[in-house]
């Protein structure tokens, strides 16, 4: 479905490369996980992944077709992103912020009719947003703008969902209600997702792939029973950590035990 | 809530019969009363009606010259704000307005004549300053990488704004006693436009770039909760700030050459439209050109009657109404 080969990208020219010959393969239906620290390149991956950012060097193909030779409304029909934060500037409702993940299915004049409200409720409703769809966004919670812009991605009807960092700065409560609802719109509706993230417990419970990113690098790639181990955690962040199944709810679980020199 | 389709109907019509109304009572307001009736009285020749001619050749322009200024300079604030996702900016944000006061200050110290298809100099002067002054600001934002930096457009705007007002400082010195006092009065924004021909050569500009607004509003609405999550909903976000821009600053430049520099417009009325309309862009940026429209003709009404000795400058009216009208929406919050 996605495929990017030998991928690079530098913010400005003879820059370092924030992202440096990467290459992976999204296959529909996967639910992959990006992770590594600070400053490894994820963020600049998704946004290349989603057409937003250009790459330097290498290609990106969607659909057996060059990103680039995407029309952005086609491509946002097909492709949603859910960035860290969003923060609107304006007393914008709920319901007006998951109508706008309409815009690509509507031409320049159109008006969203009464088919494009139903999409957007029935994405409120499967984030369990539905419930604050009148209140102005910028007072809700952390976790509750995360669930409304998730919502309005899914407004945009798209096979493929990227998502940077969706847990950051959500509560324990409100992580596992994130984990969940992106597990049940894999599963059940069968959207594509790719999402970073630093909670390795989060992404060894939701993810089957992994792709491990330091310095731009990939340094490993792959299911992630095989890929998650104490020698790749060591290797990302420099610390010695205890892996293992967890065993009740049944995926690795990673508990950091020393820092390393 | 309602769809769209309705919203969108019951405020063109609101704000439409809002504006229908200025322009009808607009006229009819100074200090010499006139009535309609007679106005429009056929039996009367235009030569003997001291009515119809009152309200035709006195005072209809000022109002429709109040009309084209008011929607252009809010329908400019509401994109200012929009594209630098601020929504304290105005049409001066960018420098565009003090662009085009430089301009006519020039053209009023050096006696600049070269009126061009009908145009005078000075209005011509402006409108080539704030041209200059976008382009300048355009060019440093997009300097330093591939598309626009808000954060530059903002700090170079500004910057070039302060930059702008020493340049008038100093062309004010240069100029003699007589000279100064029309400056002065020039900036203080008046619509005392004396007949159609200004207002006839200012609205080709404003109804092009109210043509290039109409396709924007819907990406102004996702390009003000940040780029790069409104490129990834299918807004060609380059293109769409370009065309903001530029439409905005015709508007802007189009209005401040026809009245000089008229404040708080830009800032009051989006606010107060938002306060009724939401924050849609669809909405706002159509009621806010038609509320700017009617606020400003009721303001120069204002103007014209208030002062038992004559009349103020429309510009010191909306600040005296504009400015602690803000604070009080700051304030209510």
């Amino acid at each position: 479905m996605l495929k990017a080969d030998g991928v690079s990208f530098a913010y400005r020219a003879g820059a370092t490369l924030v992202v440096n010959d990467v290459s992976l393969v999204i296959a529909p239906g996967e639910l992959v996980g990006i992770l590594g620290p600070n400053g490894s390149g994820k963020t600049t991956l998704l946004k290349m992944l989603a057409g937003t950012l250009t790459p330097s060097a290498g290609t990106i193909q969607f659909d057996r077709r060059p990103l680039s030779s995407w029309r952005r409304r086609d491509l946002a029909r097909r492709i949603a992103l859910v960035p860290q934060e969003t923060h609107a500037p304006f007393d914008f409702t709920v319901l007006d912020i998951v109508l706008m993940g309409r815009f690509p299915h509507l031409g320049t004049f159109a008006l969203e009719g009464p088919d494009d409200l139903a999409i957007a409720k029935q994405a409120l409703a499967s984030t369990g947003a539905w419930a604050f769809e009148d209140r102005p966004f910028a007072t809700l919670s952390g976790g509750e703008k995360q669930r409304v812009v998730i919502a309005s991605a899914l407004a945009q009807s798209p096979e493929l969902l990227l998502l940077d960092e969706p847990t950051t700065s959500l509560d324990l409560g409100h992580q596992l209600d994130v984990q969940l609802l992106l597990a049940a719109l894999n599963h059940d509706r069968g959207v594509t997702m790719v999402l970073s993230t630093h909670d390795l417990n989060l992404a060894a419970a939701l993810c089957r792939h992994l792709i491990l990113l330091r310095a731009g690098r990939v340094v490993a790639q792959g299911p992630t029973e095989d890929v998650l181990t104490p020698e790749t955690v060591r290797a990302l962040y420099g610390v010695d950590a205890d892996v293992r199944r967890h065993p009740v709810a049944g995926h690795l679980t990673v508990t950091p035990l020393a820092r390393m020199p | 809530m309602p769809l769209i389709r309705r919203r969108l109907a019951a405020t063109l019509l609101g704000f439409g019969l809002l504006l229908a109304a200025a322009l009808v009572t607009g006229p009819l307001i100074g200090s010499t009363h006139i009535s309609l009736a007679r106005v429009f009285d056929g039996a009367i020749p235009f030569a003997d009606n001291a009515d119809a001619q009152i309200f035709f050749i006195a005072r209809l322009p000022r109002v429709l010259a109040a009309a084209l200024v008011g929607a252009s300079l809010a329908a400019a604030g509401v994109v200012f704000q929009a594209l630098l996702r601020n929504p304290l900016a105005t049409p001066d944000t960018l420098g565009v307005s003090s662009g085009a006061a430089l301009g006519a200050m020039l053209a009023i110290t050096f006696h600049f004549n070269f009126a061009f298809a009908g145009i005078a100099s000075i209005p011509l002067a402006s409108f080539v300053g704030s041209i200059g002054a976008l382009g300048i600001v355009y060019a440093l934002a997009s300097a330093r990488r591939r598309g626009l930096s808000t954060i530059v457009l903002l700090l170079a705007g500004v910057t070039m704004t302060a930059f702008f007002q020493a340049l008038i400082l100093f062309t004010q010195y240069l100029a003699d006693f007589a000279d100064t006092f029309r400056t002065v009065r020039w900036l203080m924004g008046t619509l005392d436009v004396g007949s159609y021909a200004p207002i006839l050569a200012a609205l080709p500009i404003v109804l092009v770039a109210f043509a290039m607004l109409a396709t924007l509003p819907r990406s102004l609405d996702l390009i003000s909760l940040g780029t790069d999550a409104a490129a990834a909903r299918g807004v060609n976000v380059l293109a769409a700030e370009r065309l903001a821009l530029a439409s905005a600053s015709l508007a802007t430049g189009a209005a401040v050459s026809l009245a000089g520099p008229v404040g708080f417009i830009g800032l009051v009325v989006p606010h107060l439209v938002r306060l009724i309309v939401g924050s849609d862009h669809r909405l706002v940026l159509p009621a806010s050109a038609l509320f700017g429209a009617a606020f400003l003709i009721a303001c120069d009404a204002l103007a014209r009657t208030i002062w038992s000795s004559g009349e103020l400058p429309v510009g010191i009216v909306t600040a005296l109404i504009g400015g602690p009208f803000f604070l009080w929406l700051l304030v209510r919050k």
